[in-house]
């Protein structure tokens, strides 16, 4: 079997303030999960902000180095304690889709300039056989090469520019694309067009992605597994349908909860969401300790080791 | 009763005039929660300019107005001409970026009592105001901060405070949670509905997301390419759409539990510069005919309560159970 996708205690510590008076953020804070399979799997991370999902991307796409522990994709170590230093293989492997595509692409190049770079420069394709992969490429998701030649990102809507950084991202037939909040710039209407296209993609193409996303309706939709993170720390790790369906920590259960469905109505009580974020981002024991309705003496304490369910998934929770 | 009498706004550009709300006709009942849905540049923003009186260059009201129902201090009704002396008292704006809309160089009581206008006695007020956040739940300190001390959820609850603070007849709020994390989200709107509740107040309410017009609002408003396509109760809508726009958008969204295959609207809206003919959706529409492509349908009653912009109005695609969108064509 392959490891599609490892993290072996991940730590990355950013430091803030002056030099005197210096706080510490654990954005990611013993990270572990690990997914092996042989089929292509979409897994997802879903989180508030200032949960260490886009900083758990980073790492992984080798943006930021990590403080300790080290990631391992498709059976190789990519960031951390012994990493393998080839860019060119490692984008060969490893692709980014980023959130928002007109950030992506310079306002001052045709965005089909991007395409060619990554053909040659990646996929070390020249002339007509670059021509031919960026031609496939676009076709995957559904635009044609003289759609997008000669033109600039903002001659198209987010919903196509994105699927040209998608199509970018295919060109040197990745294994895996790491897509961070690839939809949330885009419009509820058109946001399934481009979640189906990862579908889609994974069947055709054999790709896996790591999908990032604060919108748990899409992770269910489309996500084989599922990882849900809290401050730093994962919470719950197992089959997303499982997770999602019955959420067995305390905090996945208030996410669910505070989704605003278009089938049921929310309970009318009024509650006040926490406030000393970076407080949290420091406590020994379980970061949602503060906010927990369980929470016991313990919960502050000692951090909760995962315990492994029958169903397989992991929940790091002192009471479950 | 809110008026809005056939509102065309236009914008002037370099390129010339585009009319980005292009003849809007509403009666909104008072004491409620309306929520306003649609895609971007569909031209919810723009009529929520409109209704809160903030317009200026580039933006013009070139026809229509709103008739707001109340009257000024010295007993004329309210009109779009006259709104401008309401904000805050009557009137207020709750806005999508608490953090660009406060000052971050003052603390928040000084914002608090800056609208107050000059020679009131601040102390009173803000001992008023103190109160007043501690009603809300709010820690009675926020007001003491500068807006970048509190997170993104607090600020947007001091925004609250202060769009309600007056006890408002009408207030604004442009996508006032999209910046924000589902359980602030819940927090924020959980809210505002008990202030509402308690106001009687009317709130017009702009979001993209159904879910979030489900949870919180009486009455909706589907606007596409700057024209209502659906106006009617909530529950009514999303049990039963009348438009097939309104059906496409909150069919769209995947909910947990359910997996079965969701489809995006397929196409785009079209260019507001281009010459219009017949219905807008037209191009998007699985139910579109000859007829669609050549006459506007008019935006009438089709059930009691429920408006809707469609010359097919209530009738159910033919081909509900194939997927009606190619993903190809966004």
């Amino acid at each position: 079997m392959t490891t599609i996708i490892k993290a072996e205690g991940l730590h990355k510590r950013y430091r803030l303030g002056s030099l005197l008076r210096k706080v510490s953020i654990n954005a990611l804070d013993n990270v572990n999960l690990a997914v092996e399979s042989d089929e292509p799997v979409i897994v997802s991370v879903v989180g508030e902000s200032g949960s260490g999902k886009t900083t758990l991307a980073k790492v992984i796409l080798r943006l930021v180095d990590p403080s300790a522990g080290r990631a391992v994709v498709y059976d190789t170590v990519v960031a951390g304690e012994g990493k393998k230093a080839d860019p060119a293989a490692f984008l060969r492997t490893v692709q980014p889709i980023f959130q928002n595509p007109f950030e992506a692409f310079s306002n001052y190049r045709t965005v089909d300039s991007y395409l060619s770079d990554t053909a040659r420069r990646v996929s070390r394709l020249e002339g007509a056989e670059a021509t031919q992969a960026i031609d496939e490429a676009l076709a995957a998701v559904g635009l044609k090469y003289q759609d997008v030649k000669g033109k600039y990102p903002n001659q198209f809507s987010g919903g196509e520019l994105q699927r040209v950084s998608i199509a970018r991202a295919l060109i040197p037939r990745p294994s895996i694309i790491i897509a961070d909040e690839p939809v949330s710039m885009i419009d509820a209407s058109l946001r399934m067009n481009i979640v189906n296209l990862f579908l889609r993609l994974k069947q055709e193409y054999r790709t896996s992605f790591l999908y990032i996303t604060h919108d748990l309706a899409t992770a269910y939709y489309i996500s084989d597994y599922i990882a849900v993170m809290y401050r730093g720390s994962i919470v719950e790790f197992g089959r997303a349908r499982q997770v999602l369906a019955r959420p067995q920590h305390p905090y996945t259960q208030l996410l669910l909860d505070s989704i605003p469905s278009t089938t049921q109505k929310w309970e009318r009580r009024s509650f006040v969401a926490s406030d000393i974020e970076t407080k949290e981002f420091q406590l020994t024991g379980c970061k949602f300790a503060n906010r927990c309705p369980l929470a016991q003496e313990i919960c502050s304490q000692q951090r909760p080791e995962p315990r492994r369910q029958e169903d397989g998934r992991d929940v790091y929770c002192h009471f479950v | 009763m809110i008026k809005l009498n056939n509102i065309v706004a236009t914008y002037t550009t370099t390129r010339g005039q585009v009319n980005a709300v292009d003849g809007v006709s509403l009666e909104i009942p008072k004491g409620i929660i309306l929520g306003i849905a649609g895609e971007s540049g569909c031209g919810k923003s723009t009529l929520m300019k409109v209704i809160y009186g903030d317009i200026g260059y580039p933006l013009a009201l070139s026809s229509g107005g709103v008739d707001y129902g109340f009257t000024d201090a010295k007993g004329r009704p309210v009109t779009s001409a006259t709104i401008r002396e309401q904000w805050f008292r009557r009137i207020s704006y709750i806005p999508q970026s608490s953090m660009s809309s406060m000052n971050p160089v003052v603390r928040i009581r000084e914002q608090f009592v800056d609208f107050q206008g000059s020679g009131l006695n601040k102390a009173k007020v803000l001992d008023e105001v103190r109160a007043y956040v501690k009603q809300l739940d709010l820690p009675p300190e926020v007001i003491d901060a500068y807006p970048h001390q509190l997170s993104g959820g607090m600020r947007q609850r001091v925004m609250v405070a202060m769009a309600t603070f007056f006890q408002p007849e009408l207030i604004l709020a442009d996508e006032p949670t999209t910046a924000l994390d589902v359980v602030v989200q819940k927090g924020i709107l959980l809210l505002l509905m008990e202030l509402q509740e308690r106001m009687k107040n009317t709130i017009i309410f702009v979001s993209h997301d159904m879910g979030v017009h489900y949870q919180i609002t009486h009455k909706m408003l589907i606007m596409y390419a700057a024209k209502a396509v659906e106006y009617g109760d909530s529950e009514a809508i999303f049990r039963a759409p009348l438009h097939p726009y309104t059906r496409m958008l909150i069919r769209s969204l995947p909910t947990i539990g359910d997996t079965q295959t969701r489809e995006g609207v397929a196409g785009r809206p079209p260019s507001l510069w281009e010459n219009l003919q017949g219905c807008r959706f037209a191009a998007r529409c699985p139910l579109a005919t000859e007829l669609c492509r050549t006459r506007e349908p008019a935006f009438v009653e089709h059930r009691p309560g429920q408006f809707a912009a469609c010359h097919y109005a209530g009738e159910q695609p033919a081909t509900s159970e194939q997927p009606v969108a190619s993903e190809a064509a966004v």
